[in-house]
């Protein structure tokens, strides 16, 4: 087993995927980077639990993509309602409120 | 390679009156959504009538099994019915029902899709109410999962108002991050254990030197929940989102939805990760410190009533964090700070939704969030302007209303921890108590000193849905000031067994 090379695989997903949330101003493509972070879990779950002989493992992958499915299908219904209102998905521009 | 091949399969038994709450509320809110779509638009209320009733049904088999009092465990551990659990299952669905009542006359006035929107709600409460059981993290997961998304789309629900689109997008790509950071941080402490039940993890990881996977694991789920509960670096989506979502809507995240973060927190740290303590104790410590100073030095600065409520529920749950910070160091300790966390969850859940229904009614006549609108209000609304008082001067921690005694279990779990440590945690805690006087007493003095602006003194109308929210608010928070023993116990007796 090469377990080490499956967990840098999913930390340098991670590492995207939070690189790409923070940094990029298309709601999308923020959406996708979130995607990248959650399929760095699956990898990791499905290689640890190979690696521990457990299906805990991969029964928690199958439920981590059933349920990112779900949120995205909200995430993107969110989006569309502020194209809908703002004929643009640029999260700039969405500052009406300042935490 | 290893072989994946499992035994035969056996189905798991099932304990359905252990499951019952969970079941009643799931056959209320599909019963909601089918109805919604057979009743005509102008008699939609009954769908919310129908929502409520279900709410409370609901609560009878939680009193029934706490009457029976058995503790039940299920899918190997995964799954616990204990006093815990009840104490929790019972304060969401109290608040929730809470909710709904503030909820009637704002959904119907000017607000639309009011059947769907009960089905949201009861489908959030219904995740909460798992969340009090799960004892696993894939059913911690599942459970948060199911608490969020309909909450995502409540607080979006005005569709065509873009305060409540922005509200909704910030809270969801928070939300959804913190849960992703949180599933990565799981994925390795399942790599560091091989299980995901918290008591066979407690059992892997002893009190052992944390391993360095064990310890970016810990990191990583304290950080995902410090989003939930709007901990400070962490917070800066939760004055945004209060602000722009629905004021019922702003009640139930400031209320249930934490609530339900730090019922997770209790399972996670105090279940599973105990013997862990060196990883978590200093990570909690900066962060209660941070979100206590941080939300009560902003909350001084705002003008507008909610997002001085959202800056303060903050820093409220900088308080909660403090006993996390102190509960590490003795069994005893872990048993003082998890009373501590139970009663402070039970006493803010009444203050915040009462102040939250003031606002509402006071809302529904001057249609402004301004705190300089509320001047004068005991000349024309002397009821409302005396619950409000109380609920603020709850909430600032003042005798005999129920604040105090939960600021003073914080107290007790960090005097008793008694290192330095925590003692300094102490001080900065009651630092932060007298700022926060400051600007709880404003509103306060706004209310009773200040003149009336622009002279209207129309008394306000209150809906008997709103004010049966307040009443039940404001005798809760009465009674737990004057009578508080009665939930010491209640706190005492939900600890979970630390491991």
């Amino acid at each position: 087993m090469y377990l080490n090379q499956f967990l840098f695989l999913a930390a340098f997903l991670f590492c995207v995927g939070v690189y790409g949330v923070l940094a990029r101003k298309n709601a999308v493509l923020v959406l996708m980077s979130i995607e990248l972070i959650l399929n760095a879990v699956n990898i990791n779950l499905v290689a640890f639990g190979l690696f521990r002989e457990s299906v805990a493992g991969q029964v928690f992958a199958l439920f981590v993509i059933a349920v990112a499915a779900a949120e995205v299908g909200v995430g993107l219904a969110i989006v569309i309602l502020i194209y809908r209102n703002r004929h643009s998905i640029d999260l700039t521009e969405v500052d009406m409120m300042k935490g | 390679m290893p072989s994946l091949v499992a035994a035969a399969f056996e189905a798991p038994y099932l304990d359905y009156a252990a499951l019952a709450p969970e079941i009643v509320l799931t056959g209320v809110l599909l019963a909601v959504l089918v109805v919604d779509l057979f009743v005509d638009e102008d008699r939609k209320a009954v769908v919310a009538q129908l929502a409520g009733v279900g709410l409370l049904a609901s609560l009878l088999p939680v009193v029934f099994l706490a009457v029976d009092g058995d503790d039940r465990s299920m899918f190997s551990g995964a799954y616990v019915v204990d006093d815990f659990a009840l104490v929790f299952k019972a304060l969401f669905l109290v608040s929730g029902y809470v909710v709904l009542l503030m909820s009637t006359d704002h959904i119907e006035e000017g607000d639309y899709w009011k059947g769907e929107y009960s089905f949201l709600l009861l489908s959030s409460l219904l995740g909460m109410v798992v969340m009090s059981s799960a004892r696993d993290l894939l059913t911690i997961f599942v459970a948060l999962e199911l608490l969020s998304i309909p909450a995502y789309m409540l607080a979006g629900w005005r569709k065509r108002d873009l305060r409540s689109n922005e509200a909704a997008l910030k809270y969801y790509l928070l939300g959804v991050l913190s849960s992703a950071v949180m599933l990565y941080g799981m994925s390795l402490v399942f790599g560091a254990t091989g299980t995901t039940v918290l008591e066979d993890i407690a059992r892997e990881l002893g009190g052992d030197a944390s391993e360095p996977l064990v310890a970016l694991g810990i990191f990583f789920i304290v950080v995902g929940f410090a989003f939930k509960v709007s901990a400070v670096p962490f917070h800066f989506w939760a004055p945004d989102t209060y602000e722009g979502a629905p004021l019922p809507v702003t009640a139930f995240l400031s209320v249930a939805s934490k609530a339900a973060g730090f019922v997770a927190l209790l399972e996670l740290i105090f279940m599973g990760f105990f013997g862990q303590d060196n990883v978590w104790q200093p990570l909690f410590w900066v962060l209660a410190v941070l979100t206590m100073t941080v939300g009560n030095l902003v909350a001084l600065r705002q003008t507008n009533i909610v997002r001085l409520l959202a800056y303060s529920s903050v820093a409220q749950a900088g308080y909660m964090l403090v006993p996390f910070a102190v509960g590490g160091s003795s069994d005893e300790a872990a048993g003082t700070a998890q009373t501590a966390v139970i009663v402070y969850l039970l006493i803010y859940a009444a203050m915040n939704l009462g102040a939250f229904a003031i606002v509402m009614t006071v809302a529904r006549r001057t249609r402004s969030g301004e705190i300089s609108s509320y001047g004068g209000l005991f000349t024309y609304a002397p009821g409302l302007t005396v619950l409000m008082t109380i609920f603020v001067f709850s909430l600032a921690g003042i005798p005999p209303f129920g604040g105090w005694f939960a600021k003073f279990y914080i107290f007790k779990s960090a005097v008793d921890a008694g290192t330095g440590w925590a003692l300094a945690l102490a001080v900065v805690a009651g630092v932060n108590s007298v700022i926060a006087l400051f600007y709880y007493a404003g509103v306060a003095r706004e209310m009773w000193m200040q003149p009336v602006p622009g002279d209207d003194r129309t008394p306000i109308r209150v809906p008997p849905a709103l004010g049966a929210a307040l009443g039940i608010t404001a005798v809760a928070v009465m009674a737990i000031g004057v009578y508080p023993q009665a939930f010491a116990r209640l706190g005492d007796l939900a600890q979970l067994a630390v491991r």
